[in-house]
């Protein structure tokens, strides 16, 4: 029998507001333990949420670009369920009105073509802290940091039938949130995490098989393989004539496995209400409308832009438009007077190669636009030539250097002067006598050779347009 | 006149001129306290003469100083023991919170002290305020200062106790379904729920989220309006506090009620209602006309469905609200648990009385998967139905004049052995925290056995100053507010 494999997915994605969703507290990553916390995320006595307006307009922001109906009136609901990492026992979270619903992603598929996904819904909710175990001690503790930080849920439809589209929908996912920063989505931070369902079912079938759920996957790495793994586990139980039991899965990466948490069953009743403590959520037109306006160009705009304007090939605005920042620096070079294709050529030639040399992301880089647009500038005006210019960039890379200090300090100017490059080329004709007849008797080769031993000559810094002219102009003369 | 026999104002209006400092008023009330706690168990916490003493002390400075503080600077008073008081223990007369000293103020406390407040302890009330007689503390009941052996009613048992018994000249207590006018009914105190939203609930430990609200408890309506200006207002900290004027209400008490509508719904008078009870509330509304006001009966028939609708929505948010108590972070935590499961088991099953436990299961249950629809979702219904009920009365009536309880205090021990029977006395006073309404209770009468009667005013969402005013003018021809339980009776004004 052929399978087809039938996967939702439920994206938790932190909001980089500075404050938390219903307190004043910091939402930075690390810190001592519990030092980022109050009263209301601690869940003490008598606290009470009052809603962080900026996470209402980051989840607008997102629910618009991925194309869904936004919640006019919506409201929060209690989430009860008991947890030492939960300080309350309840999660603010919305279940019966979410912000938004009903979108949709286009996604491109690997041999070409588009798909789209389907969202379902996405609401707004708390994250909640973390538990660190201490084995020495054989001790949990809590760290209620994390308590409070704003989250968004995106569900989508069970629309995936594999594992390269669900990473496809998770890149396209994470650029839209990026370019909307609204996220820095940070997987290895856990500012990005997926909970993944997944069946299988004949292929051709109209009805979904039984799902089973994969909690907290934190890389794209993990995702694809563990679809991977549960997909075939079903297909080979199903086939061997068992059933598919409803329940939540581990991922263990160190195993490469899938094991049962808990049945269906054994299911948790969260016992959802609204939340009294929070007034019902209105969201004006005028808000709504001003949200839309201020929308920033996504990627896919940018992309046609730049081969618009600056005709520049689809697979450069690929990589320049693959994370906002490197696009942002980008537009930046071309707006300080670099040509489109030079500035696009030296970011996803060197820029590129120094980020992930140095394991940095775009954003992170000290490299400011003025420093390599000033380095194109002087390869433009035969200042520097291209090798040279390479190993100016990787002096300057990592503390945004001065470009002409350090080009002025090592000698690097290209040597143009005319007399200069005729002397050296008086020199290597007179030294190169056998050269110089092969290339009277037609050998384009020699010209090339004599061309080589001039720069050597100049110790490699001779602009090569006034070497060529000056040899062409010496041989014909001989 | 004994200093303790002054209404707050009267007290605060004596500070003010420099007649009584507020360390004069901080002893007599010391002496008062200690000579009556171990009779009426009004206080849990009651703080020692240093921690008293010093915050007079304070006050006496600041008004020295020439700051304007408020008409009640330098008046003592106290809290229920549900309001978060930084670095005084808050415990909800409950175990679980035994060792709990929260590091921050409520809001109301906040703003009390800011204004002159000067803090005796912290009052004795049902566990988490479930009851309605103050029984369920963990610290012990409260008695009536009418009648030792009966309750004081509840839950803000403590603080109807301590006003009536002159240990204070106003406390602050909370109203989920009754608890500030039923206890002030049952000690002929005067008790104001405000409308939901008028006090800020930051530091009220929740029981009932959308039915909470603090209010005053004291000898006058014009000491309730003194104390409302001074708490109410909205607080960034609240999301659900109102952002409405309370300046001038105290100034505004005129004593005119000519015009003035006032319903008597039909269905708060029948069945079940102590006899005695009725024809004071009657006798009340007389008063009322006297002084120029139109009192009419009308038809209310909303009445059978309060109770049920109450208990489903206050037990369901208290079943949430409760289960931050887990013994894993503050409070009090069992011994001797065996896992995360156990410590949980361990620490509610020990840590909370029968009455919170019954309203936790109770509220668990409706929420329910399968029962939401039948129960909570039902009594949300029930709950939008009695609002209307209320608007439509509210387009004719100025204000209702109702019982605010079907009998007078009972004994200690009546009621717990009963709790369907006790949920059903709350009938008078809960529909106004399902429809958000304010409500005063103010005393009316004495039966044959000499306890306090006490009838509820009503007023539609922020018309305090239509309900502190209608009390104000009954006050001026009556004297059972100004009535004490030592026997002694004090001057009218």
């Amino acid at each position: 029998m052929i399978w087809e494999t039938v996967i939702g997915l439920e994206t938790h994605v932190e909001l980089s507001t500075k404050t938390k969703i219903f307190c004043a507290c910091t939402t930075e990553f690390g810190g001592a333990p519990n030092t980022h916390c109050c009263p209301v995320c601690m869940g003490m006595p008598g606290a009470l949420p009052v809603l962080n307006e900026k996470v209402v307009e980051y989840a607008v922001k997102a629910g618009l670009a991925l194309g869904c109906d936004i919640t006019r009136s919506s409201k929060f609901d209690r989430k009860n369920y008991f947890y030492p990492d939960l300080p309350k026992a309840y999660q603010i979270s919305q279940l019966y009105l979410p912000i938004a619903r009903n979108g949709a992603v286009s996604i491109s598929l690997e041999g070409g073509g588009c798909k789209t996904i389907r969202i379902h819904e996405l609401h707004m909710e708390e994250d909640a802290g973390k538990l660190v175990h201490d084995p020495w001690l054989d001790q949990t503790r809590c760290d209620y940091n994390r308590c409070g930080v704003p989250l968004i849920e995106i569900v989508t439809e069970p629309d995936f039938r594999s594992g390269e589209e669900v990473i496809a929908y998770l890149e396209k996912l994470r650029s839209v949130l990026q370019y909307l920063g609204v996220s820095d989505c940070k997987m290895q931070e856990g500012s990005l995490r997926c909970d993944v369902n997944l069946s299988v079912r004949p292929v051709g079938s109209a009805e979904l098989g039984t799902r089973t759920e994969m909690k907290n996957l934190n890389s794209f790495k993990a995702i694809a393989r563990s679809i991977e793994y549960e997909a075939k586990r079903q297909i080979e139980l199903l086939e061997e004539g068992g059933r598919v039991v409803q329940e939540t899965r581990r991922w263990d990466e160190n195993k490469d496995a899938t094991f049962a948490m808990r049945s269906k069953e054994n299911a948790q009743d969260y016992r959802y209400f609204p939340e009294p403590d929070l007034l019902p959520l209105e969201i004006g037109e005028d808000d709504l409308e001003r949200l839309r306006r201020e929308q920033p160009e996504l990627a896919e705009a940018r992309m046609a832009r730049y081969q618009a304007d600056w005709g520049l090939p689809v697979y450069d605005t690929q990589m320049l438009t693959s994370q906002k920042a490197l696009a942002e620096f980008f537009e930046s070079v071309v707006a300080l007077g670099a040509p489109p294709k030079q500035a696009a050529n030296w970011i996803m030639g060197e820029v590129l190669r120094r980020l992930s040399a140095d394991g940095l992301e775009a954003g992170d880089m000290a490299l400011t636009p003025g420093t390599l647009a000033r380095l194109i500038e002087l390869v433009q005006t035969g200042t520097l030539n291209r090798n040279t210019a390479v190993r100016v960039f990787d002096a300057v890379f990592s503390d945004d250097g001065d470009v002409d200090a350090y080009v002025k300090a090592h000698g690097l100017e290209q040597v143009a002067d005319a007399g200069l490059v005729g002397g050296a080329v008086e020199r290597v004709l007179a030294a190169n006598a056998k050269s110089v007849q092969d290339f009277r008797a037609g050998k384009e080769k020699a010209f090339g050779f004599l061309v080589g031993q001039v720069m050597r000559e100049l110790k490699g810094q001779a602009s090569p347009q006034v070497v060529h002219q000056t040899l062409r102009e010496k041989l014909e003369q001989l | 006149m004994e200093l303790l026999e002054y209404t707050a104002l009267e007290l605060g209006g004596l500070i003010q001129k420099g007649e009584v400092t507020p360390t004069q008023a901080a002893r007599a009330a010391l002496d008062r306290v200690a000579a009556e706690q171990d009779r009426n168990n009004a206080f849990i916490i009651c703080l020692d003469e240093e921690q008293v003493l010093a915050q007079a002390n304070h006050v006496e400075k600041r008004l020295a100083a020439g700051e304007r503080l408020s008409p009640l600077a330098g008046v003592p008073m106290a809290l229920k023991d549900n309001i978060c008081t930084k670095g005084v223990p808050t415990t909800c007369a409950s175990r679980i919170l035994g060792d709990f000293t929260p590091p921050y103020d409520a809001t109301a406390a906040e703003r009390l002290k800011a204004a002159g407040g000067v803090l005796l302890g912290k009052l004795n009330m049902d566990e988490f305020a479930m009851g309605s007689t103050s029984e369920t503390s963990y610290y012990g009941p409260t008695r009536n200062p009418w009648d030792l052996d009966r309750v004081p009613g509840g839950s803000s048992g403590g603080s109807a106790a301590a006003v009536a018994a002159g240990e204070c000249w106003y406390a602050v207590g909370s109203d989920t379904g009754g608890s500030i006018r039923q206890p002030a009914s049952y000690c002929g105190v005067t008790g104001l729920k405000p409308t939901y939203g008028a006090v800020s609930r930051y530091g009220l430990v929740a029981y009932a989220s959308s039915l909470d609200q603090m209010g005053p408890l004291a000898r006058s309506a014009a000491d309730c309006a003194a104390v409302l200006e001074l708490m109410a207002g909205k607080d960034r900290r609240d999301g659900t506090s109102l952002d409405a004027g309370w300046d001038g209400l105290t100034a505004g008490l005129n004593g005119d009620l000519r015009g003035l509508r006032v319903g008597l719904p039909a269905d708060c008078f029948g069945d079940g209602l102590d006899g005695e009870v009725r024809s004071a509330v009657l006798s009340a509304a007389e008063v009322l006309k006297d002084r120029g006001a139109v009192v009419e009966t009308f038809s209310f028939p909303m009445m059978k469905y309060v109770v049920p609708a109450y208990y489903i929505i206050a037990a369901a948010e208290a079943s949430s609200n409760l289960s931050r108590f887990d013994g894993v972070k503050y409070g009090w935590r069992a011994e001797g648990y065996e896992g995360l499961t156990d410590l949980y088991e361990a620490t509610r099953t020990q840590g909370f009385g029968a009455e919170v436990k019954r309203r936790i299961l109770l509220g668990t249950f409706v929420l329910s998967a399968g029962y939401y629809d039948a129960y909570y979702k039902k009594a949300l219904q029930v709950k939008a139905l009695i609002k209307g009920a209320y608007d439509r009365a509210f387009e004719y009536y100025d204000l209702l004049l109702t019982p605010v309880a079907p009998t007078t205090a009972p004994r200690l021990g009546d009621s717990l052995g009963d709790p369907l029977r006790m949920y059903l006395s709350d009938i008078y006073t809960v529909p106004l925290n399902l429809a958000g309404l304010p409500g005063l209770s103010m005393p009316c009468g004495f039966d044959r056995k000499g306890l306090p009667i006490g009838a509820q005013l009503i007023g539609p969402a922020l018309g305090e100053a239509k309900v502190l005013g209608a009390a104000h003018a009954f006050q001026l021809d009556t004297d059972y507010h100004r009535q004490s339980p030592t026997g002694k009776e004090a001057s009218v004004q």
